[in-house]
């Protein structure tokens, strides 16, 4: 086995090289070439997380900008409604003011032709109850020739007429 | 290969000098393993570079390079928590190092005369070396952070009193083993594979030299070094991965103490 037969005479140059050549692997490579190999990776994983991150943040943005406009929005249709709600209930009470005034006009109005009408019935009632008592008088006149006072021949007219 | 007629399996470990270099006392020479350790360097600094444009939107190298550094980044933080960043470093080292070393070893560069790949995890020294820093830095990070109480380790939650010196003498044993069971799975699993190709290869060889029955052996050899090949690429990323996750779990347990 040439490891054991030649290990007396090659020991010291195999440590001294093996140690000359993985000392450069360690310090020039492992600790040089490979930090910065290992920041490349981790930027762009930083870079790549940040990005994501940003792009989380901008869709949050907007759903808040969006849920902000929807509640906007909801708030102007409430308003529009409640305004056409109150419009409607004005409009309406203002239209049953004119209809009460117009009707408290034509109340008085029809109550002042009632009283006419009345007063003209009662003028006409009187003018029927004078010429009925008249015309009374003078038919129990001429049937049994007694004459009857006025009087009692309007009071009988006024009894028979008002039944 | 083999010198001569006569094959030798154990060839291929064979460490040749290539430059011979001193110091002080001891010798340093450049070998065939410290070429292919440089070459092993090379293609992970260049592997790395690829990724090094460090642009937003990556490339397909870059992708390459930051599904590697990706995996052992998940790989420490699923073992050891967010305190182990500090050591993916060290993981990372340990895991690219070993991978890259155990695909070179299975290049087929013999076609090439005069070329043969070299396998530097095929030895132990480089393995021992590797699982006795890992060790190292267990023990170091274990005794910094908790002192003398890292040695409650040894000793389980709910243990009865009774049975504490001998659950610790256990537990220490197996603590003990460690950096040998590390450093040694490695090499065991690429020296076998090593040699396993080896012969099958030298059964092609001599088959197909040795007449009718002898094609029929070396045909069977063809098709199960294809097997065997494949099966020793996964063992090429699984040992790697052992190595490194062995290391996060004796460095979990050195950092987060049960």
């Amino acid at each position: 086995m040439p490891q054991i037969e030649q290990l007396p005479f090659i020991f010291f140059s195999q440590l001294f090289w093996l140690l000359v050549v993985f000392g450069i692997i360690f310090f020039v490579i492992g600790r040089g070439m490979l930090p910065k190999i290992q920041g490349t990776v981790e930027l762009r994983d930083k870079k790549i997380a940040d990005d994501l991150e940003r792009a989380q943040a901008a869709r949050s943005e907007a759903e808040a900008t969006e849920a902000e406009w929807r509640a906007r929005m909801d708030a102007a249709r409430g308003e529009a409604a409640r305004l056409a709600q109150e419009a409607k209930q004005s409009s309406a009470q203002a239209t049953e003011a004119k209809v009460n005034a117009a009707a408290d006009q034509i109340n008085v109005k029809v109550e002042a032709a009632s009283a006419k009408i009345r007063s003209a019935v009662d003028a006409a009632r009187a003018e029927i109850e004078a010429v009925a008592a008249d015309a009374t008088r003078e038919m129990v006149d001429r049937l049994t020739g007694i004459q009857v006072d006025p009087k009692d021949a309007a009071q009988a007219v006024k009894g028979k007429l008002n039944v | 290969m083999a010198a001569g007629t006569k094959i030798d399996p154990m060839h291929q470990f064979t460490v040749e000098p290539l430059v011979p270099l001193h110091l002080g006392k001891y010798d340093i020479s450049f070998t065939t393993s410290s070429a292919w350790l440089l070459v092993a360097l090379v293609l992970i600094f260049g592997f790395m570079a690829l990724g090094m444009k460090r642009e937003l939107v990556p490339g397909r190298w870059q992708v390459a390079v930051e599904g590697l550094t990706g995996f052992i980044d998940d790989m420490v933080k699923v073992n050891i928590g967010p305190e182990g960043k500090k050591y993916v470093p060290y993981i990372f080292s340990l895991f690219t190092f070993i991978l890259v070393a155990n695909l070179l070893g299975l290049l087929p560069l013999a076609v090439i005369p005069g070329l043969h790949s070299f396998t530097t995890t095929s030895h132990f020294s480089i393995t021992g070396v590797l699982a006795v820093m890992s060790f190292s830095i267990v023990l170091i990070v274990g005794f910094w952070r908790h002192g003398l109480h890292f040695f409650s380790l040894f000793v389980p939650h709910g243990t009865p009193i009774v049975m504490v010196p001998l659950i610790f003498a256990i537990e220490f044993i197996s603590f003990m083993v460690r950096p040998f069971s590390l450093g040694l799975r490695l090499f065991v699993a690429m020296i076998a594979g090593h040699i396993l190709m080896e012969v099958f290869g030298s059964f092609i060889v001599s088959g197909f030299n040795g007449g009718a029955v002898g094609i029929g052996v070396g045909a069977l050899s063809f098709v199960f070094i294809v097997g065997v090949a494949a099966l020793e690429l996964l063992v090429c990323a699984i040992q790697a991965y052992v190595f490194a996750l062995l290391t996060t779990l004796y460095l979990n347990d050195a950092i987060n103490l049960h």
